[in-house]
């Protein structure tokens, strides 16, 4: 008998394959473990629409599970409820900073424009006095920052609601 | 015409709408004005593909004629495509871009806040999924067009002619037909009517910010949800379908 318990353990070595600090149970992108008999059906969501790490995640989700003597897998994509960065764990937002990728913080508004962007803790030196350079950076998922104390560009993980 | 019929044409409209914007998008990569535009403008590409993937996907299911959404992006002639005259226009210069992302990007907001309410529930998913990256694409894009019409005169010159140039194309955004009526008949999806008024608000907010003029000529331009298209979307196919027309099937 397939226990599920053992399989949120086994996902918890997937990592992310673009921020690979983050398992994917880290990140919330594992939504349910059905365990019917001896079939595992795995649901996931994607953190962005087009996120191109979907196929991937999948596969290695299978491959994981595989190892581990699970044979009988499918993998589910689900859209709703949409993924929010609510989601990622409090482990995974410490995993983040210390990779050097300031994670969400609480809230964004995105309905005023020109407004003062909420200002990002620089995940190198902890200074507050940090600008957004851009709104959209390395991955669909992340903006550009930069450190004004330290100098450093780092990623934020920009806060999705 | 019946209700999978009217479903089909449906999610295939908004299909093509974020499939050609987004190809357009991608022809910016490698030539943005600045590094982090270059980035911007492929990212709401890579968000638009997103979208476009799970409503031909979709499209395709509605139709139960066994093609994929690969199928409808690759495979299909351009009377066919039923995407809005608006998001084929091209780039022309970043300005141009900016506003033609603008006017779509303010009706997107609306029109997904609404399709939410929708019953039929893989519509509502994927407008669900899609809001949350359409406010951060509106305010990216908002945000340079009061940059650039409140800038420097040549900049303002630049953009109000593009305004002047896309305006023709606006009124389409709010094109129905018996398609939506039938499918707001059968309860599928909500009344769009009063996005027209969310969208008039918000265009000529920021527009004032932005110290443009709305153009004085009503002569508005539709048929892209027919199928019939100006000269441009040709080009944008020809390019699209290049691979799979040569190489029929093939997967890389």
């Amino acid at each position: 008998m397939v226990d599920e318990e053992k399989i949120w353990e086994y996902l918890e070595e997937v990592s992310d394959p673009e921020i690979p600090v983050l398992t994917v149970v880290d990140l919330g992108v594992v939504r349910s473990i059905d365990v019917q008999n001896n079939h595992v059906e795995v649901t996931i969501t994607p953190t962005y629409s087009g996120c191109p790490a979907m196929k991937v995640i999948e596969e290695d989700i299978i491959e994981k599970l595989h190892d581990r003597g699970i044979k009988n897998v499918s993998v589910k994509l689900t859209l709703s409820p949409a993924w929010t960065t609510d989601w990622i764990s409090e482990k995974g937002k410490q995993k983040l900073r210390e990779y050097g990728i300031a994670p969400p913080e609480n809230e964004v508004d995105k309905s005023v424009l020109f407004a003062e962007p909420t200002k990002v803790t620089c995940p190198n030196c902890g200074s507050k006095n940090t600008k957004m350079v851009s709104q959209f950076g390395s991955t669909a998922c992340k903006a550009h920052h930069q450190c004004l104390e330290c100098l450093e560009p780092f990623d934020y993980f920009k806060c999705l609601k | 015409m019946n209700t999978q019929e009217a479903l089909f044409e449906y999610t295939l409209r908004i299909g093509d709408d974020s499939l050609i914007l987004a190809h357009r998008l991608s022809e910016w990569c490698g030539h943005g004005p600045i590094l982090e535009e270059d980035i911007a403008m492929t990212n709401i590409a890579l968000d638009l593909i997103g979208q476009a993937t799970t409503l031909l996907e979709y499209a395709g299911e509605v139709e139960g004629k066994g093609r994929t959404g690969d199928d409808l992006a690759f495979l299909r002639f351009d009377r066919q495509y039923k995407n809005l005259l608006l998001v084929e226009q091209p780039n022309g210069d970043f300005g141009m871009t900016m506003m033609r992302q603008f006017l779509f990007d303010a009706f997107r907001k609306p029109f997904f806040e609404k399709l939410i309410g929708a019953k039929d529930l893989r519509l509502s998913a994927i407008a669900e999924k899609s809001l949350k990256e359409t406010k951060y694409h509106l305010k990216h894009s908002s945000e340079w067009v009061i940059r650039l019409g409140d800038g420097t005169m040549e900049s303002h010159n630049r953009i109000q002619e593009s305004l002047n140039t896309l305006w023709r194309y606006t009124n389409e955004l709010f094109y129905s037909d018996e398609v939506d009526a039938l499918l707001i008949k059968e309860g599928l999806i909500p009344n769009m009517s009063e996005i027209f008024d969310i969208w008039n608000e918000n265009v000529k907010n920021v527009l004032a910010e932005a110290t443009l003029t709305i153009p004085s000529n009503n002569w508005k331009q539709d048929g892209g949800r027919k199928g019939y298209h100006s000269e441009h979307l040709g080009y944008i196919l020809a390019e699209l379908q290049y691979m799979q027309r040569a190489y029929p099937n093939m997967e890389w």
